[in-house]
């Protein structure tokens, strides 16, 4: 099993994954050891499970594997046992050694060409990866913001119409319980109490799309849209309760109330639709908010989204794909950011864009 | 005849200074329920971070493997974990860093940012541009992203993480003292000030930013909150407080295993974050309803 790998070929950056990891065990590994590798991954010992077990670790680590390190340094000390002469021509064959501006701008020509390197893990190109998890965060994100966006419209009118009741204290005490509530707790409570109570496990088995099986998908999905929506309904329903009651009081609505108008007609005919323009804010400037959020409700939910993709890259130190996802949500982000600012225009007509 | 009117003016000025009290920030604060409530809870919580050395009831560091995975009673208020770690001392030393790190992140947030933003809107310019696109740049990845991505890229540890958290809100404070400063300079004091001859720093720093201190104020109380709920979110994540260095958000995700076995590991630490949050939120409201009359928000 010898393959004959052109040397310039190599010195790409971008080269193909497979061909690194071939070249990575037929050339580059027999140079080090001189016993057999597969010899060397089963000897390693791994430390006694006793509660000292991090500072036991420390002592068998290099100084530097406490910093963030890169995809060597986090191969150092697991499998595959490098020393720091190997580590260091490992860096210079992936064009690590290479100063950080270099490797920067590197990288950000190959991103501005739609190419965001290959995933050292996966050999996967980063777009790809990317692209394929990306569905189902939007799904959670989307059906979050809806669901949200009702609730707390719905809650937020009525407590408005109720102000100052026994319904209205209740709502505002449990929107800041809502506001308070961590996502990732309520999650996790969830989970808790629908499988050890009520015997229901909606998160279990592997995760199945949207197309291939709707019911199946949703039946995974509503619980991260649950703990998303919770908190953004309770500051959806702020916004809209005090927006609304800053419009029934305007002149325009007394105007209506005198001529005859029922207060039914008052609040849906006339001030709602007002009132809903700091909701549109609000729920535009959330999307970033939801999607940080996405990132650890997967987590929890143990779902194979975007936020799982990222997590799983900063923990293997997968650079490319951490630096990917990244770009790609910030993208987003702006781009939503941007749908929100041309939102607005039809919202209210009294804004204009020159 | 003297000593009745000493006296009566000595009753004026006790109630002067009774009224004097209830119409300052504090005294109104303490008329404001949300004040109240979220105060109190706050207060108790940084009492705890600050004595949590001599509060704790066992060591929360130490293993006792005698005893793990008791549910509440009397001698555990909060139960043990899977390690025999009473779950009561691992909360208050959490709140310790949790606090501590709040604290840090948001005052190093709040000096930096207020420098930046009262310097970019004084002089404008060039170096207004250059620290506006910079803070817009921030500003346009999701905040729990960001702080996700800072704290990956540096590393963990409590330094890195309080580095995290306050990149992420210094867009707030210098966007908040910029345009604060922009209105201040136009004042006619600013101009009296430069005509006698002082400097720009000491116009700046004695007469403009005393005077747009109001939200900056605000967005301090409010971003205690945020800055609690990110800490814990990136230790849940494995990116803040590192084990065995107690701190709600790792000890959340590390209880999650044994869910089923012992739900008081997992409820527990959430209803602690939860109160702090509602503590800093409510405290926070309360501050922006009698600092910022602008903002006000109904009711709430």
């Amino acid at each position: 099993m010898e393959f004959q790998i052109p040397d310039l070929a190599l010195k790409n950056k971008f080269y193909p994954h497979s061909t690194r990891i071939m070249h990575f065990k037929n050339k580059i590994l027999p140079q080090h050891y001189e016993k057999d590798f597969n010899a060397k991954i089963y000897t390693q010992k791994t430390p006694d499970n006793d509660s000292d077990t991090a500072r036991h670790l420390d002592r068998h680590l290099p100084d530097h594997a406490h910093d963030p390190g890169d995809t060597i340094s986090a191969m150092i000390g697991t499998q595959y046992q490098l020393t720091e002469a190997q580590a260091e021509s490992l860096r210079a064959y992936y064009g690590l050694d290479k100063p950080l501006v270099t490797q920067y701008f590197n990288w950000i020509g190959n991103a501005l060409q739609g190419n965001f390197g290959y995933s050292v893990r996966t050999g996967q190109p980063v777009m790809r990866e990317i692209i394929s998890r990306f569905p189902l965060t939007m799904e959670i994100t989307i059906l979050s913001i809806i669901l949200g966006t009702l609730i707390g419209v719905a809650i937020g009118v009525l407590a408005a119409i109720y102000r100052g009741s026994f319904f209205d204290a209740i709502i505002r005490i449990f929107a800041m319980i809502g506001l308070a509530t961590p996502s990732f707790w309520l999650g996790t409570m969830i989970i808790y109490v629908l499988s050890v109570h009520f015997k229901i496990m909606l998160n279990a088995g592997n995760y199945v799309s949207f197309s291939a099986d709707p019911i199946g998908n949703l039946k995974q999905v509503i619980s991260p849209v649950i703990c998303m929506a919770f908190s953004f309904s309770a500051s959806v329903m702020r916004t809209t309760r005090s927006s609304l009651l800053e419009e029934i009081n305007k002149e325009y609505a007394q105007t209506a109330r005198s001529k005859g108008n029922k207060e039914r007609r008052v609040i849906f005919g006339h001030t709602l639709r007002n009132a809903l323009i700091p909701v549109i804010t609000l729920v535009g400037y959330q999307v970033g908010y939801l999607f940080g959020g996405v990132v650890i409700i997967e987590q929890v939910f143990a779902l194979p989204g975007l936020g799982r993709l990222l997590l799983n890259g900063i923990s293997q130190r997968d650079y490319a794909l951490v630096q990917g996802s990244i770009v790609f949500i910030a993208s987003i982000f702006v781009l939503v950011n941007l749908i929100t600012d041309i939102a607005y225009g039809f919202a209210d007509p009294r804004i204009r864009y020159d | 005849m003297t000593e009745i009117t000493a006296n009566i003016s000595e009753l004026n000025r006790k109630a002067q200074r009774k009224r004097n009290f209830q119409y300052s920030l504090f005294g109104r604060l303490l008329r404001n329920p949300g004040g109240i409530i979220g105060g109190t809870i706050i207060l108790i919580f940084v009492i705890i971070g600050l004595f949590s050395d001599q509060l704790m009831p066992f060591d929360p560091i130490k293993n006792y493997p005698k005893e793990r995975l008791q549910s509440p009673s009397l001698q555990h208020p909060a139960g043990t974990d899977e390690m025999g770690r009473d779950v009561y001392s691992r909360l208050m030393k959490g709140a310790s860093n949790s606090m501590a790190i709040a604290f840090t992140s948001v005052a190093f947030a709040g000096i930096v940012g207020t420098i930046l933003g009262a310097i970019a809107g004084y002089t404008g310019g060039a170096f207004d541009n250059l620290i506006m696109r910079l803070m817009d740049l921030i500003f346009s990845f999701p905040t729990m992203l960001l702080a996700l991505a800072i704290a990956t890229a540096l590393g963990t540890g409590f330094l890195n993480t309080v580095i995290a958290i306050s990149i992420v809100y210094l867009p707030i404070f210098s966007r908040t003292a910029r345009s604060t400063v922009l209105q201040i300079r136009e004042f006619e004091y600013v101009d009296a000030a430069r005509c006698i001859g002082a400097k720009d720093a000491r116009i700046l720093f004695r007469h403009i930013l005393p005077n747009a201190l109001a939200p900056l104020i605000v967005q301090v109380s409010l971003g205690f909150s945020w800055a609690i709920l990110t800490e814990s979110s990136l230790s849940y994540l494995g990116l803040g407080t590192q084990p065995p260095n107690p701190s709600w958000g790792s000890m959340l995700s590390q209880a999650r295993v044994m869910m089923e076995l012992a739900p008081w590991l997992v409820i527990g630490p959430g209803l602690t974050i939860m109160l702090a949050v509602l503590g800093f939120n409510l405290l926070g409201d309360a501050v922006r309803d009698l600092m910022d009359p602008r903002l006000r928000s109904k009711g709430l």
